[in-house]
């Protein structure tokens, strides 16, 4: 185990603030890591191991095939068809199959809804499981030490560094994914979208919207995560 | 295990810091890395309690340094050379041992669609009594396992009820160990904020954890 780990510890450099896996470090990636994973690709596929169209299949999953629009659009079909909101409250798991989205790391969802006096959000304090088919890979706060740890302990401070301050008399509550059981926040509908078509609505919702680190606003404001 | 993994309740990490339009991977080598993790479990020589082990296993001072998909690296590196899919001699001079025969990987480009829908269910369709029901108080109780287990240390020792009971999954204390797979009942069980961090926290406010029949004891 120590060869490996050192080895990596001298590809990461002193450049890495403990505590602080963050974006501002994958700026400055070891290009030896670069060369690590090439040399590593090429021996796994020479031994057989690993196909690389088969690598490449899964990035493009990764990349495109999941993400926060699927979610997107399972939280506007929840607001515009009240059968699909019971359904997808009371077997999520088939509910999210209509609409063509399941399998890895969301095998068994549970899905929470936010309500003018509970809100809630989710967080992975002993690694970063998240629900891969809809929302895709999770961001790199989420699987970071700050969020893991003071999700549990400061919910509103979290939030409050989201932007968004809640009242006492809401509860926030908040589901550790101890289990395999993945989460999705089901967002309130913003006032005044009574007019908007599920597709409209599915543009405003966010990730962060169902991670339950944010709500969703009425009108979009330019790129929002 | 009582490792820095274990971070819920710590106060002194800094910040949180969103990236603003993060890309799903910041340079071409993390979805190398990504996609290779994830075919190499296709071999089935770990489950993914062993492969959280691994992860957990590094030493505390890299856990916390290395970004997350440094830390991939590291874990692949240890699950090849544990599994015997690779050796470390093999991954230091790039190359295939002499003699070693070409094998065939489980996953092809072909069956990627279908490894990912299909997904991993750790749910088990199999007749296990509950030991809890729903409205029932019960107590986290206090185990330090120098091995994997997902109960968190905040919630030890804790006094909670249970909400519902999600049926039965594979328990990962045992699985780890390649014990077996113990499949037991899993609840979400609410404890009140004020029971987990005291009178500091908002008297309404709550954490849900999903916890398995053994985590638990009548309260």
């Amino acid at each position: 185990m120590k060869a490996a780990v050192t080895a990596v510890g001298a590809a990461a450099g002193a450049t890495t603030t403990p505590g602080l896996a963050q974006a501002q470090e994958h700026q400055a990636i070891p290009s030896d890591l670069t060369l690590r994973v090439k040399s590593l690709e090429s021996l796994l596929v020479e031994k057989g191991l690993v196909d690389r169209a088969a690598l490449d299949a899964l990035v493009d999953t990764f990349e495109h095939k999941i993400g926060p629009r699927n979610g997107a659009r399972v939280v506007a079909r929840a607001w515009t068809d009240p059968a699909y909101k019971q359904r997808l409250l009371a077997d999520p798991d088939r509910a999210i199959a209509e609409l063509g989205y399941g399998g890895q790391q969301g095998e068994h969802m549970v899905v929470v809804e936010n309500t003018p006096t509970l809100h809630n959000m989710v967080v992975c304090t002993l690694c970063s499981c998240y629900p891969w088919p809809v929302l895709g890979l999770p961001p790199i706060w989420y699987k970071s030490a700050p969020y893991r740890s003071r999700a549990v302990i400061d919910p509103r401070g979290v939030l409050r560094e989201f932007g968004l301050e809640l009242p006492d008399d809401v509860e926030v509550r908040v589901w550790d994914s101890t289990a395999e059981l993945r989460y999705l926040v089901l967002p309130e509908r913003p006032a005044g979208t009574q007019e908007l078509s599920e597709e409209a609505l599915a543009a405003l919702v966010t990730r962060d919207s169902m991670i339950g680190v944010a709500k969703v606003l009425p009108a979009k404001e330019g790129t929002r995560p | 295990m009582n490792g820095v993994h274990d971070m819920g309740g710590m106060q002194d990490f800094g910040p949180i810091r969103p990236e603003k339009n993060e890309p799903v991977f910041h340079a071409r080598w993390e979805g190398r890395l990504q996609a290779i993790w994830s075919a190499l479990g296709t071999w089935g020589k770990w489950n993914i309690d062993i492969g959280r082990q691994t992860r957990e296993s590094l030493p505390a001072v890299e856990y916390l340094a290395l970004t997350y998909h440094q830390l991939r690296y590291a874990q692949v590196v240890e699950s090849l050379a544990a599994s015997g899919l690779a050796t470390r001699a093999e991954i230091e001079n790039k190359r295939p041992a002499k003699g070693t025969q070409k094998a065939v990987p489980p996953l092809t480009a072909a069956k990627v669609a279908a490894w990912f829908a299909n997904g991993n269910p750790k749910k088990r369709d199999v007749a296990v009594a509950a030991k809890f029901q729903a409205g029932q108080r019960v107590r986290a109780r206090n185990i330090n396992p120098p091995t994997h287990t997902r109960l968190p240390r905040y919630a030890r020792g804790k006094l909670g009820i249970v909400e519902r009971d999600h049926g039965v999954f594979v328990f990962p204390d045992t699985n780890a160990q390649g014990l077996g797979e113990k499949p037991q009942h899993v609840y979400s069980v609410r404890f009140t904020a004020r029971e987990l961090w005291g009178e500091q926290a908002k008297p309404r406010d709550t954490v849900v954890v999903a916890l398995w029949d053994d985590y638990l004891e009548s309260a």
